[in-house]
């Protein structure tokens, strides 16, 4: 009874230790929180951290006179949407095909679509920036998207959807007379929906976080999307040290992902897990 | 053979019918091939050649020099600091973060009342773009004021300049990409822990083990094959790190920062050298390839563990 006891103590204690850990990885984002209502006449200081005398919202509305933030959602917004409609559009028609047709060349064209996911996007800028360049599209929403509507996760996870719906569907659906694109539509989809979804969370979280590319192909901001206006942002901020302002700018960027997040926490874990076979 | 005219017509459709049926996969598969083979494919095999000429401000026209870029870059000090720099980061990030997420999933993995606000605490920072966290850290670390600071004065431990010391500031990057990544493993972890059958964990309790010995003899042991997968994952990631490099301090102070990605990026579009670029870009492509297969390898270790 006694041992009972002190297990279940240790076993508190040991949970409030882990708490005081979990409390310090919050505080980042609580603090960009705080200061994003600082004053900005009111000097932070070490002894001035956390609240404002007089806190203000003023912050938030220079951050969006100074970045054009409604134009940088709308762009990552058609971005991260323009690559997933097309993405989903090319991974069920290779994903069907792999899954239900034999047709000569079958494995090495599945062969070389999975290089793929071995060569990562971000060590081939250089080559697809001259390829940007020649099309003649840099600095458009188009160009950030482009390299991204063929998908080898997208095909290989739809390929193994595909494959466990019963041929006798399949066979079925084709003695009544549907086509191959109604047969797609109504026998392999609905079952499939699960791991679209979480294909689709898996490449917005990914489109709606990349940097390095649209960085590359943009320059102005009809096509920038947040990630690299925050940048631009932060960059302004850093040489005035104008905090309040960049933890606004933060907060702008960071809130209504984190509100959705908090929404659809179980679908986004679930992706999250699934794209680690990215 | 000569048909009636009704039969010849079905003769032709069928054999239209079937040639449009054995178009039909190609048909299906054809965008996903044109794109992968648009933006993957053929950019390798360009970049691979392209690293194989001279091309920068000096030499505008390509001009065929063998391997030399890749010597140029071998015998450079400044690259071989990038190399360096990369290397050290993975190393110190990578086992840091995986144990801790280990650990983490271990203490989490019971059912208790604030369980989700724990686990929300350690996640969250995977959610925010790259770019975001880095700009809350810019924040974290300011001197005199950053919240870092105050934290280490508290411990007598005097303020410092993290990301203008070039003894420190990779350090600084470090500490970021710990506290970003650990939880993203965490759950890893804890999925591979909830898979595990829980049968094998009541008969040992019978048999009178206890917590730390199931969790050293059978629990670590099991998940193998997820530790696995996730040290690759997490060393692939780490050798890609540019975003933060870019925000909070641009390679510097004095390349104690640059990294193979920024440096990529850095020789492309600052010194714009495209040939020696595209040797960096061999580089890095060549290391993650070696890693990407260790990830397949231990992917499908994984899968059937499940």
């Amino acid at each position: 009874m006694n041992r009972r006891r002190l297990k279940s103590a240790l076993s508190t204690l040991g949970l409030l230790a882990l708490g005081v850990v979990a409390l310090a990885w919050t505080v980042p984002i609580l603090w960009t929180f705080a200061v994003s209502f600082h004053s900005p006449d009111e000097a932070l200081s070490a002894t001035n951290l956390w609240w404002s005398s007089q806190p203000t919202l003023s912050n938030y509305a220079q951050a969006f006179d100074i970045a054009p933030f409604g134009q940088y959602y709308l762009n990552t917004v058609l971005i991260v949407l323009g690559i997933l409609v097309f993405q989903l559009v090319t991974i069920c028609l290779a994903g069907y095909a792999f899954a239900r047709f034999k047709f000569r060349g079958q494995n090495i064209l599945f062969f070389l679509i999975m290089l793929q996911l071995m060569l990562p996007s971000s060590a081939l800028i250089v080559p697809n920036y001259a390829t940007i360049r020649s099309l003649g599209v840099f600095d458009t929403l188009f160009a950030v998207m482009l390299p991204f509507f063929g998908s080898a996760f997208g095909t290989f996870l739809m390929r193994q959807t595909f494959k466990s719906v019963p041929q006798e569907l399949d066979d079925a659906a084709h003695m009544d007379g549907a086509n191959w694109l109604q047969t797609l539509w109504n026998i392999y989809i609905p079952p499939a929906r699960p791991a679209l979804v979480a294909f689709a969370l898996s490449s917005i979280s990914f489109h709606w976080n990349d940097f390095l590319w649209p960085l590359i192909v943009t320059n102005s901001t009809n096509a920038r999307p947040l990630t690299v206006g925050l940048a631009v942002l932060t960059q302004l901020g850093e040489i005035g040290a104008q905090w309040p302002l960049v933890t606004a700018g933060t907060v702008i960027v960071v809130g209504p992902l984190l509100v959705l997040f908090l929404i659809f926490q179980r679908q986004f874990i679930n992706s999250f897990l699934r794209s680690g076979l990215k | 053979m000569t048909l009636t005219p009704q039969a010849k017509v079905t003769y032709h459709a069928e054999r239209r019918s079937r040639f449009w049926a054995a178009a039909l996969p190609y048909f299906l598969i054809a965008p996903t091939v044109f794109f992968v083979a648009v933006f993957t494919l053929w950019p390798l095999l360009h970049v691979a050649y392209g690293s194989l000429f001279a091309e920068n401000q000096a030499v505008q026209v390509p001009q065929f020099i063998g391997l030399e870029n890749y010597s140029a870059l071998f015998s450079d000090a400044g690259f071989q600091g990038v190399i360096l720099n990369t290397v050290i980061y993975v190393v110190v990030t990578v086992p840091i973060s995986v144990f801790l997420a280990l650990v983490l999933a271990l203490l989490l993995n019971r059912k208790f009342r604030a369980l989700g606000l724990y686990r929300l605490a350690f996640f969250y920072p995977a959610v925010l773009p790259m770019v975001s966290a880095a700009t809350i850290f810019l924040f974290m670390y300011t001197p005199g004021y950053g919240l870092l600071n105050v934290f280490i004065e508290f411990f007598h431990i005097p303020s410092q300049n993290w990301l203008g010391d070039p003894n420190l500031a990779l350090t600084a990057l470090m500490i970021l990409g710990i506290w970003k990544q650990t939880g993203y493993f965490m759950l890893f972890f804890l999925a591979g822990m909830q898979g595990l059958p829980q049968d094998i964990f009541e008969s040992a309790k019978l048999d009178g083990a206890n917590i730390l010995q199931s969790t050293r003899y059978l629990t670590l042991p099991l998940l193998m094959g997820t530790t696995l997968f996730v040290t690759t994952i997490a060393v692939i990631n780490a050798f890609e790190t540019v975003d933060q490099v870019y925000i909070m301090t641009g390679g510097g102070p004095v390349n104690s920062t640059s990294m193979l990605l920024f440096n990529l990026w850095q020789t492309l579009f600052s010194y714009l050298d495209v040939g020696k670029a595209s040797a960096i870009s061999v580089i890095l492509i060549a290391v993650l390839l070696i890693f990407t297969v260790i990830n397949f390898i231990t992917t499908e270790r994984r899968v059937t563990y499940e």
